[in-house]
């Protein structure tokens, strides 16, 4: 019922839920080798920030436009290209519709002829 | 009506393809006493439209319970549910109607009760913007659909599928006519680059709804499946549809995925990745089409990348259900979808970000979650067929995992946010709702082999045997 088999391999779900208990046991048991000095609330526990304060933590949260700044910045050509095609205007959707109609009907008359 | 398709699935899966001609004395009887086509509408249901037919309900069934509470101050409550239903309607007739004409009618009822509830929150200026578009597209794609099958009756005087499908001659009409089918429906179920129009509907209607969307997008998906493997079949040059089905897909799962990440509406970057995951049906199902006329290739790969699409539909069905609920639970109590306002919900919001997890880990292909059953049965079976078309997949799946890191991180996790301090879970008829499609979900990653082997093969199988579904109404005719 768990297996599922493609031909070249197989996935059992059960295997790996079990791999990943063993996984999780062994992640806890390391972690309570460790050390054991760490109080809270003292200043281990602090943000240092090279001297500076660090801002309040409701500033601290990176909002959505900020992450992955780095991606969009090397594939700014990428995306620039593509938000010009997204115009959000109606008229254009149609205009791609016909468009990739007739391309299709034309793809397919050509292969028929060729066949 | 979950009850009465699970159902009609015992018996289809217990006895086959069963027929229902509509207005006969007997409901098999599919060609009248001195006929020898069938001039009646028929419904048939085979194994691929009750696997379509079991998605609807399912969903639908979440839907409506999510839709108790979230539309509870919504005015016009009757006029709600009853749209919802019709929806309902439009999608089950168009899994299970025989017939192409009828196809086009529940298409057009499946169409515009979608806009109407896409635009049925008024008082929101944006919603109207996005029943419009939906509507527009809706229309042109309907009317394709119509002149397409004018085609077909013009020529072969028949409307119903098993028939046209058993006197095809693949004239160059023929194939007109399959060009205006498989592109207005590659519209309607948002594949690149037919897709602008699905951030701005899913983004705007209610959660419930969109939901709802997403599941007509597949029924739509259904009906290109149809056209392709059942009216056409392995006749006409299938390779060439195939393929183009394969870059419709690979465009899909690759413009969609890019396009999410950048964006800041969680309802819009959720709908990017319905586009994107609907790339991976198209691929999956056209490595299959390709392959139609080749019975040693789609034996030791073919089908297995049918299977992975198909199972793929189910499964983004439900995750993707779980996720656009998710989102709305987030509109419901914070009254916008812009995740620059959003953080540190979990801390108040603790179901909603569980289930969210959920979706997203789905979605994203994360073992032993059901995203990555039917991805693993896409990549090892596509790879067969083309290598390239299989990385490719791979890496829109870490694009998706890392899109929805970025929700999640700026949604759920970080310090609660002094305008969001005060923010309550929502209210467990809406927690029941996403509930039920979470607990599918996690029945569908520990069994896979109990799904696939029981309804995902048999559709699978149900599409490929084109003589079958002809048999089933024509069987009596010489």
């Amino acid at each position: 019922m768990s297996i599922l088999e493609s031909g070249l391999a197989f996935w059992n779900p059960i295997i790996w839920i079990f791999v990943f208990i063993i996984a999780l046991a062994l992640a806890y048991y390391f972690r309570s080798r460790g050390q054991k000095k760490y109080k809270k609330g003292t200043a281990q526990t602090e943000i240092f920030l090279s001297g500076e304060e660090p801002p309040e933590a409701e500033e601290r949260h990176v909002k959505a436009h900020n992450i992955y700044w780095g991606f969009f910045e090397t594939l700014k050509g990428y995306y620039k290209e593509n938000m010009r095609a997204h115009t959000g205007i109606v008229n254009d959707y149609v205009i791609w519709f016909v468009a990739l109609i007739a391309l299709t009907a034309v793809i397919l008359f050509v292969v028929g002829l060729i066949q | 009506m979950e009850l009465l398709v699970i159902l009609l699935a015992r018996d289809i899966y217990a006895n086959g393809t069963v027929v229902y001609t509509l207005g006969a004395s007997l409901p098999d009887l599919t060609i009248p006493g001195g006929y020898i086509v069938p001039v009646r509408i028929i419904l048939e249901v085979d194994g691929m439209s009750i696997f379509m037919g079991i998605i609807s309900a399912t969903v639908a069934l979440a839907a409506a319970v999510y839709s108790l509470r979230f539309m509870k101050a919504e005015t016009g409550q009757a006029k709600f549910y009853t749209l919802l239903l019709l929806m309902v309607v439009g999608m089950l007739g168009l899994e299970f109607t025989g017939d192409m004409f009828n196809l086009f009618v529940f298409l057009e009822i499946l169409s515009i009760s979608g806009a109407a509830l896409v635009a049925f929150r008024t008082r929101f200026g944006d919603t109207s913007e996005g029943g419009f578009k939906y509507i527009v597209i809706s229309a042109i794609g309907a009317l394709t659909v119509l002149f397409a099958v004018g085609l077909l009756y013009a020529q072969y005087n028949l409307l119903n599928i098993a028939a046209l499908a058993d006197v095809m001659q693949y004239t160059i009409l023929d194939e007109i006519a399959l060009a205006l089918l498989v592109i207005a429906f590659v519209m309607k179920l948002g594949g690149v680059p037919l897709h602008m129009w699905v951030p701005d509907a899913y983004s705007v209607a209610p959660a419930p709804v969109t939901a709802m969307l997403v599941v007509s997008s597949q029924a739509c998906l259904y009906a290109l499946f149809r056209v392709c493997f059942t009216l056409y079949g392995v006749s006409l040059n299938m390779a060439t549809v195939g393929w183009i089905v394969i870059i419709l897909g690979v465009l899909s799962m690759f413009i969609g995925v890019t396009m999410a990440i950048p964006q800041t509406d969680i309802k819009r970057l959720m709908a990017y990745h319905a586009i994107s995951q609907t790339g991976y049906m198209l691929l999956g199902v056209g490595v299959g089409l390709a392959v139609l006329g080749n019975a040693e290739a789609l034996a030791a790969y073919g089908r297995d990348a049918m299977a992975g699409g198909i199972f793929h539909i189910i499964n983004h069905a439900l995750y993707k259900g779980l996720l656009f609920l998710t989102a709305g639970a987030l509109f419901y109590r914070l009254g916008h979808r812009d995740l620059n306002r959003m953080g540190g919900l979990g801390h108040n919001m603790k179901f909603t970000a569980i289930f969210f997890i959920i979706g997203a880990l789905a979605i994203s292909g994360i073992p032993p979650l059901n995203g990555f059953a039917s991805k693993f049965m896409i990549y090892e079976s596509v790879y067969q067929f083309n290598p390239i078309l299989a990385i490719i997949a791979m890496l829109v799946s870490i694009i998706t995992l890392a899109s929805f890191t970025k929700a999640f991180q700026s949604a759920f996790t970080g310090p609660q946010l002094p305008e969001s301090k005060d923010v309550k879970e929502v209210p467990k008829g809406m927690i029941v709702g996403m509930g039920i499609l979470a607990a599918v979900i996690i029945v569908f990653s520990i069994f896979p082999g109990l799904i696939v082997d029981n309804i995902v093969y048999p559709a699978t199988d149900a599409l490929i045997n084109q003589a079958g579904y002809i048999n089933a109404v024509m069987g009596g005719v010489p």
